[in-house]
């Protein structure tokens, strides 16, 4: 008998009656809003200052996709805490004693919650570009240059930086399952997103042998599917390796998520619950 | 009506490392009654009835409610409902949600979420967050969860820990009303008087090892040793008469206890020695004492 589709529909009720979802909603709107704001009015400003020539701010026909992919450069945080306090909060709170006794068959469940939170991945993904692109799209204007949503690459853009939120999600559901304890998951997870990465994608760019390695980091992954100019790949020079392709990028955050998820089943889902 | 399965535990043995918290366990419990689960703290009760449900893995053995294992039961919670400790609830959620979103997994009709919160006397707080619950209300809950299903079968942990005194009272009328309608009922508790109004089989385990199962009056024929409290307003008169014939007694505050006579013979002696008898009758503890005894030293910790 299937019980993936009720498990599925308890999961998407699990996140809806609990208001973590839309807390980290409103910060990642705030936040992308900011930085894409930010970003456009300091680089729109620089353009007008130097004239077209300016030193330091990108050209001016890739600021905009430059800004609206800002939702998976600086936003990918939130859904991957989205899954992450899905899985932990379940062994914080005592939770999978219920969630098993409803549903005795743990694989499902945690598919069930990977789908769950695939489809709230791309809501904030949704909430993400909403924030990126609005806010983006003004400041360009604002500074009569060229807001491109008239182009369908820009379009794709958007749709891809939608999926790559998504895909974070269930990554976070991997990283819960690996690292139960809350507190841990959250650490890791900010370290890594927030130091780590960065520092790791910074100093990377700086030799081709490293560059050619750097550009499998999950952040770059996920900037190569989104196909956004990102600051990384802009503020370097005399890299020559290429990006991965888009499809690459993405094939790659999947494989991630599933290698983490299968991890963490076997270390903590399919233990017992004592 | 739902009707009950058996549950059986056929030689369940856990091992957690080294330490073997469950050993050997076999017995059935019978539906139409309601069977105690009884043990001190640390017998292995709570990881039995985990076994049962699938969520711990036996080391050996296997538990079945009707010959089926709790994971190959087609609707679980409409099959066996469950009650395993206070704290699973996740605080931000309100009891109503808690309840709906198992519901959904199980597929049990949302129309019963309503009907159960009544039953347990929540209903004027399944819209508060559970967070704010007090220990007695988040048993009620607990109780709740167990009977969204309408099940056949009933496994309860613990229910009557932490309830106040009106919610002890209802919950053994609650508990007698759903056996009587021939469903399993099996309760388990580390207090034999908590229970002893309500059961009428019990298991007793001690270390992870059965020590005795049948029902409640065997324990009173176990602990057939039973005493005597006499007492009198003259207590130096009656001790003096009691050792002129010879008995076996011990001075305590709320009387003398006599062993190895009946209560009429402790009376004859007063008689015939001329002492006013103010109190006699026989000590009512024989059913905790042969717990105590067959769960060992160090028994209610």
């Amino acid at each position: 008998m299937n019980t993936f589709v009720p498990a599925f529909r308890a999961e998407i009720a699990k996140i809806l009656t609990t208001r973590i979802w839309w807390i980290l909603a409103i910060i990642l709107v705030v936040y992308i809003a900011f930085i894409s704001g930010g970003l456009g009015a300091l680089f729109g400003f620089l353009s007008k200052a130097g004239g077209a020539e300016a030193q330091g701010a990108p050209p001016m026909d890739i600021l905009a996709p430059m800004l609206y992919g800002s939702v998976s450069t600086f936003g990918y945080v939130f859904p991957v805490l989205l899954g992450a306090l899905a899985v932990t909060g379940e062994y914080r709170h005592q939770m999978l004693t219920p969630t098993f006794l409803a549903t005795p068959k743990r694989g499902v469940v945690l598919s069930a919650k990977s789908a769950a939170l695939l489809i709230f991945g791309a809501v904030f993904g949704v909430f993400g570009v909403i924030a990126s692109v609005g806010a983006g799209a003004g400041v360009v204007a604002l500074f009569g240059l060229d807001t491109q949503l008239d182009h369908s690459d820009t379009w794709a853009l958007i749709g891809r930086g939608v999926l790559a939120l998504a895909l974070w999600a269930v990554i976070g559901v991997g990283l819960g399952a690996l690292i139960p304890n809350q507190v841990a998951a959250i650490v890791v997870i900010l370290a890594f997103t927030q130091f780590v990465e960065p520092t790791l994608r910074a100093v990377t760019m700086f030799a081709d042998w490293a560059a050619a390695l750097g550009r499998f980091l999950p952040g770059a992954a996920s900037d190569a599917l989104v196909g956004a100019p990102s600051l990384f790949t802009t503020g370097a020079t005399g890299v020559g390796v290429d990006p991965l392709e888009w499809w690459q990028g993405g094939l790659l955050l999947a494989f991630l998520a599933l290698v983490l998820t299968v991890l963490g089943y076997f270390v903590s889902w399919k233990r017992d619950v004592t | 009506m739902p009707t009950g399965v058996p549950i059986e535990f056929a030689g369940v043995t856990k091992r957690f490392g080294p330490v073997t918290a469950v050993s050997d366990l076999s017995f059935t419990v019978e539906p139409g009654r309601v069977t105690g689960f009884l043990g001190p703290n640390g017998a292995g009760k709570t990881t039995t009835l985990r076994m049962l449900l699938g969520l711990v893995t036996p080391t050996a053995g296997s538990a079945t409610l009707g010959g089926v294992r709790y994971r190959d039961l087609p609707s679980p919670l409409a099959s066996v409902g469950s009650a395993l400790e206070a704290a699973s609830f996740h605080p931000g959620r309100t009891a109503r949600d808690h309840l709906g979103v198992y519901a959904k997994a199980a597929r049990i009709d949302p129309k019963r979420v309503p009907i159960v919160l009544d039953t347990v006397g929540l209903s004027a707080h399944a819209t508060r967050r559970v967070g704010g619950y007090s220990l007695g209300m988040r048993q009620r809950l607990g109780l709740a969860f167990a009977l969204l299903g309408d099940p056949g079968v009933l496994v309860l942990d613990e229910p009557i820990n932490g309830l106040d005194p009106e919610g002890i009272k209802w919950i053994r009328g609650f508990l007698r009303t759903l056996a009587a309608e021939g469903r399993t009922v099996l309760i388990s508790s580390h207090l034999l008087s908590e229970v002893q109004q309500s059961v009428d089989e019990v298991v007793i385990i001690a270390r992870g090892e059965l020590v005795h199962r049948g029902p409640l009056s065997s324990l009173e024929i176990e602990g057939s040793a039973t005493k005597v409290i006499v007492d009198s307003p003259n207590r130096e008169q009656l001790t003096a008469a009691l050792s002129a014939a010879s008995a076996t007694f011990e001075v305590a505050r709320a009387g003398i206890l006599v062993s190895g006579l009946e209560p009429g013979q402790v009376g004859h002696i007063a008689f015939t020695a001329g002492v006013e008898v103010s109190s006699l009758h026989r000590q009512k503890s024989g059913l905790e004492d042969s717990f105590l005894a067959l769960v060992g030293e160090g028994g209610s910790l």
